[in-house]
């Protein structure tokens, strides 16, 4: 069993949801990455979503396109997060790291290279935001024959036969985006989010969790209580941008914004 | 060689040989999928072609002239120079042909809003055209930099009473327009008609974009056919996206006498990097929902790119160009922004026309090759816009104040 499902299934065994922050690799500098992983996971991660910078992230809002660019000014290289993993690993061998970014950078280092890279430095899983299903028939075994799950969206639109075909490829979770928009966006609405989640429930046995608009403990209780747990990215990323003068001080902020989001979603 | 069916690309997953797709965010498949269908049925629809027609005719000016350019021809002292007057459609460029067209697939799709992404500004004026037309509500993404570059253009979208938004991410021109739209459309999908502007972006997009412009290369065919008596030997037009270049080419792609160069800019020239050349100078990547050439260094990241045209500054290039190169059925190259400004002055000097900057670049290409050929060979340039946007990029480049 990979150490993704190995989670999620304790957590499931417990009663308790998945609480998943995402922030982006080599933002505001790539020496201060390893360091807010580990502050993550002391304030109560489950899974780690380590984003690789692109020069265009079609499918982010303005904060995360900004840490793409905050970390681009120091040329965070997707191998470089790859390496910030492998640093990771040295302290910390239980909490799983989900690499999640755009297909360019992967294709330039070369599928199979990257693949057996990110498993030796111990990466566990790979959700590439613009490659959808159709376009994963060598992408997806060659991750599965590394070692590596493969992470697939499902939105809003997806129709069952979208969630069957990602259900097929997919492994250790799936990824469900609560809104028709980009990261960080505002109009969460957590009914819709529900019946979305069951309907994904009655095709596959896969974990969904649920990301986009989740931006505190209210939102992260509501929205953990319907699936099995919550992906937390802008609302981390936005505290680092306005604290990218003293980086010194976003271990601490970002533990006390995660904190509560984890004490919520425990008292389901 | 047994000639391909070049008619039957891209396949039914949007792919030209290794090229195209669909690599997007979850959210635009189902969209896409959709937009795929109803133009499957729509194109065959008696009645929406009899709309598309009438529009092309009475609203665009359609056909536009194949323009015989005599004194350009006794100037270069070779083969026959023929333009095909695309400046002379209504909104000054090509880009109007494939407006039209997404416009009324937008209007029969129930849509009530357009979206639209432009660099030199002419597709964000042909969009907010059609959109005026048809009472559809219209946003263009335009990047900053091309916003101050192509001023005229931005008043000339407001009047038509669309909303400019300028674009401050990435190197804030093209490219960075296109993110946002897509931005705008995953987010407003339900009311909202993404019209891209060229040929990429994902499957359908290339296919739509390529089928609307392709009147122009319809008329060519038949228009050669009466003024020259045959095809031409050469066709040339300016690759950016590559909208235009494909509708001249397409239709003409069966024909293995007609010979076929596409122009890409080379900027300040392809040695020094600062160009926007991904067929020349890039190398297969993904960018903007397809695979195809693009500009990008080793880790993958897209570059930025250098065009003294906002209309081809752009690092990605249209997959049906990527296979058609692989393929060897067209062939690319590139002129510098001093080789497309001079073309432009001797247009504007011998025909008493001014091109677009983008067109001036398959003037130049055409201006290198047309002595070395005999005078009793055609060649077709796709004068695919008017010069008059470009007027104060050219005063400013060459010293000149227009205050």
């Amino acid at each position: 069993m990979s150490r993704i499902s190995g989670v999620l299934e304790a957590l499931k065994s417990k009663g308790r949801k998945a609480l998943i922050p995402f922030i982006t690799a080599g933002d505001p500098h790539p020496k201060h990455t390893v360091g807010l992983m580990h502050a993550l996971v002391e304030a109560g991660a489950d899974v780690l979503e380590l984003g690789v910078p692109f020069s265009d992230p079609m499918a982010d809002g303005p904060v995360i396109q900004l840490a793409c660019e905050r970390a681009l000014v120091h040329h965070t290289s997707l191998r470089q997060c790859i390496a910030m993993v492998a640093e990771f690993r040295q302290r910390d061998t239980k909490t799983p790291v989900v690499l999640m970014g755009y297909l360019n950078p992967i294709e330039a280092m070369g599928l199979e290279n990257f693949a057996k890279t990110a498993h030796a430095a111990g990466v566990d899983g790979v959700l590439v935001v613009d490659l959808a299903v159709e376009e994963a028939p060598e992408f997806s075994p060659t991750l599965a024959k590394a070692g590596l799950d493969c992470i697939f969206l499902i939105a809003p639109t997806s129709p069952a036969a979208r969630i069957e075909a990602a259900a097929k490829l997919a492994s250790g979770y799936l990824y469900y985006v609560s809104l028709k928009g980009v990261t960080g966006a505002a109009n969460l609405d957590v009914d819709s989010v529900a019946a979305k989640v069951a309907e994904i429930r009655g095709i596959t046995g896969i974990p969904v969790v649920v990301g986009f608009g989740i931006r505190d403990a209210a939102s992260a209780s509501a929205v953990s209580a319907v699936s099995d747990g919550v992906i937390v990215g802008s609302a981390l990323v936005s505290e680092i941008e306005r604290n990218q003068a003293h980086p010194e001080r976003l271990p601490e902020l970002l533990k006390a914004k995660l904190a509560p989001m984890r004490m919520a979603m425990d008292r389901l | 060689m047994k000639t391909p069916d070049y008619s039957a690309f891209p396949d039914d997953r949007g792919h030209f040989g290794p090229y195209g797709g669909r690599f997007v965010s979850e959210t635009l498949m189902e969209p896409l999928r959709r937009l795929e269908e109803a133009y499957a049925r729509l194109k065959n629809d008696p009645a929406f072609l009899a709309e598309l027609d009438d529009d092309l005719k009475h609203y665009v000016g359609r056909p536009s002239p194949l323009y015989h350019a005599k004194r350009l021809t006794k100037a270069w002292g070779g083969a026959q120079v023929w333009l095909k007057r695309e400046d002379l459609n209504h909104t000054g460029a090509h880009k109007i042909n494939n407006t039209v067209g997404q416009a009324l697939l937008a209007k029969h799709l129930g849509k009530t809003r357009i979206i639209a992404e432009t660099g030199a500004g002419q597709h964000g004026v042909a969009s907010a055209t059609i959109a005026a037309r048809l009472g559809l509500k219209c946003v263009v993404y335009m990047g900053i930099e091309d916003v101050e570059r192509q001023s005229p253009n931005v008043f000339r979208m407001k009047l038509l009473g669309a909303e400019v938004v300028p674009v401050t991410s990435g190197t804030k021109t093209l490219k960075d327009a296109l993110n946002e739209a897509m931005r705008d459309w995953v987010t407003n999908v339900d009311d909202t008609f993404y019209v891209i502007g060229t040929v990429a972006g994902p499957h359908p997009y290339p296919m739509l974009v390529r089928d609307f412009n392709s009147v122009v290369g319809r008329e060519v065919i038949r228009q050669s056919k009466e003024q020259m008596g045959r095809l031409p030997d050469l066709l040339t037009a300016c690759v950016g996206g590559g909208s235009n270049a494909i509708g001249l080419f397409h239709p003409m792609l069966p024909f293995p006498e007609v010979r076929m160069v596409g122009v890409e800019a080379g900027g300040d020239g392809i040695e020094t990097g600062r160009h926007a050349a991904p067929l020349s100078a890039g190398k297969p990547g993904v960018l903007h929902g397809n695979r195809t050439y693009v500009m990008a260094d080793d880790d993958g990241q897209i570059i930025g790119t250098h065009s003294v045209s906002a209309g081809l500054d752009y690092p990605g290039v249209g997959p049906e160009h990527a296979w058609l190169k692989d393929a060897g059925r067209v062939e690319y190259t590139a002129v510098t922004d001093d080789e497309a400004l001079a073309a432009f002055h001797e247009l504007a000097h011998a025909e008493g026309i001014l091109p677009a900057l983008e067109s001036s670049h398959a003037l130049a290409y055409a201006k290198k090759v047309a002595p070395g050929m005999a005078a009793d060979r055609h060649i077709v340039v796709n004068l695919s816009g008017r010069g008059d946007k470009d007027i104060f990029t050219i005063a400013k480049r060459e010293g000149i104040s227009l205050t």
